[in-house]
């Protein structure tokens, strides 16, 4: 199968490993990958802020570089919502309308991509070790992706996937939320690392990067040992260790 | 405690000194997750709470759109009671009447069940300024009233004390120590009311429901006071938003059903009461006035609009106690009267200043107050919404400008690849994968108290082997 996979533009920038990752996890499955290079940003950044008008320009530039014909991967259950549940609203009127729909129709979540469109249960192993699962609140509300992300890692030999006391609070990045309210921002990402912490996690993982970025930047800073993983950089481990498990048998 | 929240000035000030008191956040952060468990665990005892959520917001939609109808009907079934009615097209007008109800009747002392609305329209300010001594009857209410603080959640006023911070005020009030125990406290309080209840002239309460075809007000506490401020004094006088009304004892019931459930956890609070206008010849007891005070101030200008789901509200306050960003700030963080999310959102429709506006921006729009909603209100829709107004009208020229730059950097991929070399460049000059402070204005804020992962040496995810 042919498919498009899209890092985002926090993948491109920040965490060019969770697009690497997703890219060798969905050819391991099988899939032919392309990546939109001209591809920039889904515009959520000004559209949740309320500058429509700079949100249209930024996702009107970025829409003819994400048409296709098969899949649109996103590494992000964020930017995935933005397609799927803004993007009719914020091209509405527009001549682009029907492009953006076609584009949007086509839009999923990488977890969602592998469990649901593939059926697949990429399995693979790592040494022992302890995780919780971070949704987000777009993976978990918008797009009511509970299960697809926990469906992988639960199929990782040696990983023990715990929940947190409250996997369903936010945890505090809300986009230019914690750019413009950074103490409170940071608050509620305390609240999530010592959650974790507590639950005798040793790293975290989750579907979206912006809470990635948020969490793993409030442990780092408070220097707690929590590191973040995109859930694609940990199935691939799994996968390329397990492959390597398997060549040594 | 009132004092050091600046409401001329922004939430990110005040949710500054509400960040600093760990007492606050750690006794607003315990309640509200009582309240919300509470919640979850009394809906799953409902066969289909969510066929009756969506019952329950047909019932508030059909109302709203035939809103002058039912009002009107109001006034017909309660005056057919008995009973007055006054429509209040602002605040002032509101709180007036009620002043001058006491005044013309020569009473100076009137006891009051808890009410949002009264607040808004800042009802014990004037009724003090006119002379008229006015004490609050329900507990959390009394608290806040003695410590000169403003409700700072929509059902638990004082959520944001301790048992401790209580029995501080009682002692001080009562100049000898009480013990930091809960029933002694409330039967301090009790004591202390019931003298009130038993002579005051004027008894003033809010409205949960008002039943268009019937006249009757409903009203719901855990305490019983509105049962006495609505049937001690000779006078009675209930305060409503002009939306609270529902057509029928079937609609009524609906809501009923979900207000405890979602507002305490209870599948019904200890006492609901029905009132149907003064007292009759034929009963003993009950007030000789009966008036109900229906309350604009600013509602209509939300009639039609894109907002008027914001209308459907029941006042349970659920989305307060599900939202992440009020529990580690409190109600005070806000504005004096409406908190949280739905207090985000009816603030700035009801009060058009920079100051209301910003409150849209007081979420992550993590959506799990729209989850909690039992009249489905989406109230992070609404907040999105009200930031395009926020943006179009108060948005500073900075912010605007920055946007501005950033879309047009962003735009296309050349530009965009411009921006990535600078990153790059950037990551190589301090040459390390994290920053601990970014040099850029705006992206700096984000170093305040995160560290930040860095750009990418590369702007592209290709893959390097």
């Amino acid at each position: 199968m042919r498919v498009t996979l899209w890092p985002t533009c926090l993948g491109r920038q920040l965490f060019p490993g969770a697009g690497a990752a997703a890219r060798r996890v969905l050819t391991r499955l099988g899939c032919e990958v392309d990546e939109p290079r001209a591809a920039v940003c889904c515009g959520q950044p000004a559209y949740n802020s309320g500058h429509t008008a700079d949100a249209y320009r930024v996702a009107a530039g970025t829409l003819p570089a994400l048409e296709d014909d098969g899949p649109l991967v996103l590494c992000s259950g964020s930017c995935t919502t933005m397609l799927a549940r803004h993007w009719d609203d914020l091209f509405s009127g527009s001549e682009l309308a029907g492009r953006a729909a076609a584009v949007s129709a086509r839009a999923r979540d990488f977890a969602s991509f592998v469990v649901r469109d593939l059926g697949a249960e990429p399995r693979g192993m790592l040494e022992p070790c302890v995780a919780v699962y971070h949704d987000s609140c777009h993976m978990l509300r918008s797009l009511k992706e509970r299960d697809e992300p926990r469906r992988l890692l639960a199929s990782i030999e040696g990983l023990e996937l715990r929940e947190l006391t409250a996997p369903e609070r936010c945890c505090g990045f809300g986009g230019t939320f914690s750019l413009r309210y950074p103490e409170l921002s940071s608050a509620m990402a305390d609240e999530k690392v010592d959650d974790a912490l507590e639950r005798g996690a040793e790293f975290f993982c989750a579907s979206d990067l912006g809470c990635l970025m948020q969490i793993a930047g409030r442990a780092g800073e408070r220097g707690v040992g929590l590191p973040g993983r995109y859930i694609a950089e940990v199935v691939d481990q799994a996968q390329a260790s397990g492959e390597r498990g398997a060549d040594d048998g | 405690m009132t004092g050091s929240y600046d409401y001329a000035g922004s939430f990110a000030g005040r949710a500054g000194v509400a960040l600093a008191d760990p007492k606050l956040r750690a006794a607003v952060a315990s309640a509200t997750s009582r309240a919300d468990g509470n919640r979850l665990a009394v809906l799953e005892s409902l066969a289909d709470a969510e066929s009756l959520k969506d019952l329950a917001a047909e019932i508030r939609d059909a109302v709203l759109s035939r809103l002058d109808v039912h009002l009107d009907m109001l006034a017909e079934t309660w005056e057919h009671n008995g009973g007055r009615i006054f429509f209040a097209a602002g605040a002032r007008d509101a709180s007036d009447y009620v002043a001058r109800l006491a005044t013309d009747r020569g009473i100076t002392s009137a006891i009051k069940s808890k009410s949002m609305v009264s607040e808004e329209i800042g009802l014990n300010e004037t009724l003090e300024s006119a002379g008229v001594d006015v004490v609050e009857t329900d507990l959390g209410e009394y608290i806040i009233q003695l410590a000169g603080d403003p409700p700072s959640h929509i059902i638990a006023p004082a959520i944001h004390m301790s048992k401790a911070d209580v029995a501080e005020l009682f002692s001080q009030s009562e100049g000898r120590a009480l013990p930091e125990d809960a029933p002694a406290l409330m039967a301090y309080a009790r004591a202390k009311l019931r003298e009130r209840f038993l002579s005051a002239g004027l008894g003033i309460s809010g409205v949960n429901f008002a039943v268009s075809e019937e006249g009757a007000l409903c009203i719901v506490t855990n305490e019983g006071n509105a049962r006495m401020c609505t049937s001690l004094p000779p006078v009675h006088v209930a305060v409503m938003g002009m939306e609270r009304v529902v057509g029928n004892f079937d609609e009524l019931a609906v809501m009923l059903a979900l207000l405890g459930r979602s507002g305490t956890g209870q599948k019904l609070t200890q006492y609901t009461t029905l009132l149907f206008g003064p007292r009759r010849a034929s009963e003993a007891d009950g007030p000789e006035e009966s008036h109900l005070v229906v309350v604009d101030a600013g509602r209509t200008n939300i009639l039609g609009t894109e907002y008027q789901e914001a209308l459907r509200c029941i006042r349970c306050g659920a989305c307060l106690n599900v939202c992440p960003v009020y529990r580690q700030v409190g109600g005070h963080a806000y504005d004096p009267v409406y908190s949280g999310p739905i207090g985000a959102v009816i603030n700035p429709l009801l009060h058009d200043s920079p100051q209301a506006a910003e409150l849209a921006h007081a979420s992550t729009l993590c959506g799990a107050c729209t989850e909690a909603c039992p009249v489905r209100i989406p109230l992070d829709d609404l907040l999105l919404r009200l930031r395009r107004d926020y943006a179009a009208r108060h948005a500073s020229v900075t912010e605007r400008a920055l946007y501005a730059a950033w879309s047009r950097a962003w735009a296309g991929p050349r530009r965009y690849g411009a921006f990535s070399a600078l990153g790059s460049l950037a990551g190589r000059l301090t040459g390390e994968r994290s920053f601990k402070r970014l040099p850029l204005p705006v992206l700096g804020r984000w170093t305040k108290g995160r560290s930040f992962p860095g750009f990418t040496r590369s702007a592209s995810s290709k893959e390097k082997r």
